[in-house]
C-alpha cells in the first residue's frame, strides 16, 4: 500500500502500478511526445527514473533503446552503470554504453576542474551532447530522458527565482528537434520522485539509490527540498507550479527561448549546431583531455 | 525496532509500536522525501512499525542540474 497524498489516496500495488503507467501515457498523448512507429532513446543512468522510464517504456510496447554514459566518476559511476547493464541484460534490452574517458579523453570531475564550472553544469553539457549525437547517428527519432515532477518544478523554481527568460522559454516536456538536434521529451512529469521511486520498488527493478558525490550541497537539490517542505502541508503544489506555469506562463516566454535557434551553425570541429565556431562540447573535451585527471578518494 | 537511513547510511534502534509518520518526525525526514519500507513492502504514512520489524527509509530526491535546465537521472 503507497498513499500519494497530492492524490489524496492510498493506493494498493496494482493500482499504484496502472496509475504510473497512466500518467505518463497521458503525458505521452498530452505532448504529443512519440507514436509508436517512433525509435525512442532512453538516456539511462541506472537511477530510478530512467529505468521507471524504460521500463514503463518497454511495457507499454514501445521501441526503446537505451544509452548510458560512463562518466567517470569514481566508484559511483561504475555502480551506476552496472545498475543499468543488469536491467537492459534481465530483459534483453539494447543498452549502448559510452565511457567518456575513453573516448573523449576526460571525465566529469577532471573536465569541471579544467573548465571551472561546476561538476553538475559540465556533467550537464557533457550529457546533453553525447545524447543529442547517439539520437541523430543511430537514427532515432526522440530522446526521452527521466525527468519528472520534482526535476521540472525545482528547475522552473530556480529559473523563476533568478528570471532566466531564455531558460523559461525553453522548459518545456518537449524540445521539438530540427537544426541538427533531435527531438527530446520528458515522459515522466506527470509523476514525482517518491512515485518513480516506489514504481521501481514494486516492479523489483534495482537502481543506485546513493547519491552522485558531486551533487552534494548543489541549488537544485535544495530547491527540491524547499518545494517539499511547501508541498508536505500543502500537497499538490508541485503539481499546480509546473503545470500552472506550462497552462498559464509559458507562452509569455516563447521568444526569449527561440531567439537562439536563429544563430545557429554547426561547429567547425564536430558538426553539432552550435552559435559559437567550436561548440562547448568541443572546447570542454579540448581543455579537459590536456588536463591532469583529478583522483577522486576511494569509495566516491 | 531496526531502521536502516541511507545517503550517509546508518542504522539506528528505535522502539515500537510507532506510526511510520510519528517516526519520520522523530528523525526530522520530510514524507514527500523518502519512501518506508517495511520487511521490503512499502507501507503509508498510517501504517504502525512494532519492535520486530526491519524498516528502511530509503531517499528519492536525486539529481544534480546544471543552472536552467535539468540533466535527469
Amino acid at each position: 500500500m503507497i498513499d500519494v497524498r497530492r492524490h489524496n489516496a492510498n493506493f494498493c500495488v496494482e493500482h499504484f502500478l496502472r496509475l504510473c503507467r497512466d500518467q505518463m501515457a497521458k503525458a505521452v498523448d498530452e505532448f504529443a511526445m512519440f507514436g509508436r512507429d517512433d525509435r525512442v532513446l532512453v538516456a539511462v543512468s541506472g537511477g530510478k527514473d530512467s529505468l521507471a522510464l524504460w521500463d514503463m517504456l518497454v511495457e507499454a510496447g514501445y521501441k526503446a533503446d537505451g544509452l548510458c554514459i560512463g562518466l567517470g566518476i569514481g566508484d559511483y559511476s561504475d555502480a551506476s552503470s552496472g545498475y543499468a547493464r543488469r536491467f537492459a541484460q534481465e530483459r534483453r534490452l539494447t543498452l549502448r554504453y559510452v565511457d567518456l574517458r575513453e573516448e573523449y579523453g576526460y571525465d566529469i570531475p577532471t573536465g569541471a576542474r579544467a573548465a571551472r564550472r561546476a561538476p553538475c553544469a559540465t556533467c550537464g553539457l557533457t550529457k546533453r551532447h553525447l545524447f543529442d549525437k547517439a539520437a541523430v547517428d543511430g537514427g532515432y527519432d526522440v530522446v526521452a530522458t527521466g525527468h519528472n515532477l520534482d526535476d521540472e518544478a525545482a528547475v522552473l523554481l530556480g529559473n523563476v527565482l533568478r528570471w532566466n527568460r531564455e531558460y523559461l522559454g525553453r522548459q518545456r516536456p518537449v524540445l521539438p528537434g530540427g537544426h541538427g538536434f533531435p527531438r527530446k521529451v520528458k515522459p515522466l512529469v506527470r509523476l514525482a520522485e517518491r512515485e518513480t521511486a516506489a514504481y521501481c520498488v514494486l516492479r523489483g527493478i534495482d537502481y543506485i539509490v546513493e547519491e552522485c558525490p558531486m551533487a552534494a550541497g548543489n541549488k537544485h537539490l535544495g530547491y527540491k527540498g524547499a518545494l517539499d517542505a511547501i508541498e508536505s502541508s500543502s500537497p499538490g503544489t508541485k503539481h499546480a507550479f509546473y503545470f500552472g506555469f506550462l497552462q498559464r506562463g509559458a507562452e509569455r516566454f516563447d521568444g526569449d527561448g527561440a531567439a537562439e535557434s536563429a544563430m545557429l551553425t554547426a561547429c567547425t570541429t564536430c558538426g553539432s549546431p552550435t552559435t559559437a565556431g567550436v561548440c562547448a562540447f568541443c572546447r570542454l573535451v579540448e581543455r579537459a583531455s590536456a588536463a591532469t585527471p583529478v583522483q577522486l578518494r576511494p569509495g566516491r | 525496532m531496526l531502521v536502516l537511513l541511507r545517503n550517509p547510511r546508518r542504522e539506528v534502534t528505535f522502539a515500537g509500536p510507532i506510526s511510520v509518520a510519528a517516526l519520520l518526525n522523530r528523525l526530522e525526514l520530510n514524507r514527500e522525501s523518502v519512501l518506508v519500507i517495511r520487511n521490503q513492502t512499502i507501507v503509508p504514512g498510517d501504517a504502525s512499525l512494532d519492535d520486530a520489524d526491519v524498516v528502511e527509509i530509503r531517499p528519492v530526491i536525486s539529481g544534480g542540474s546544471s543552472a536552467g535546465s535539468s540533466a535527469g537521472s
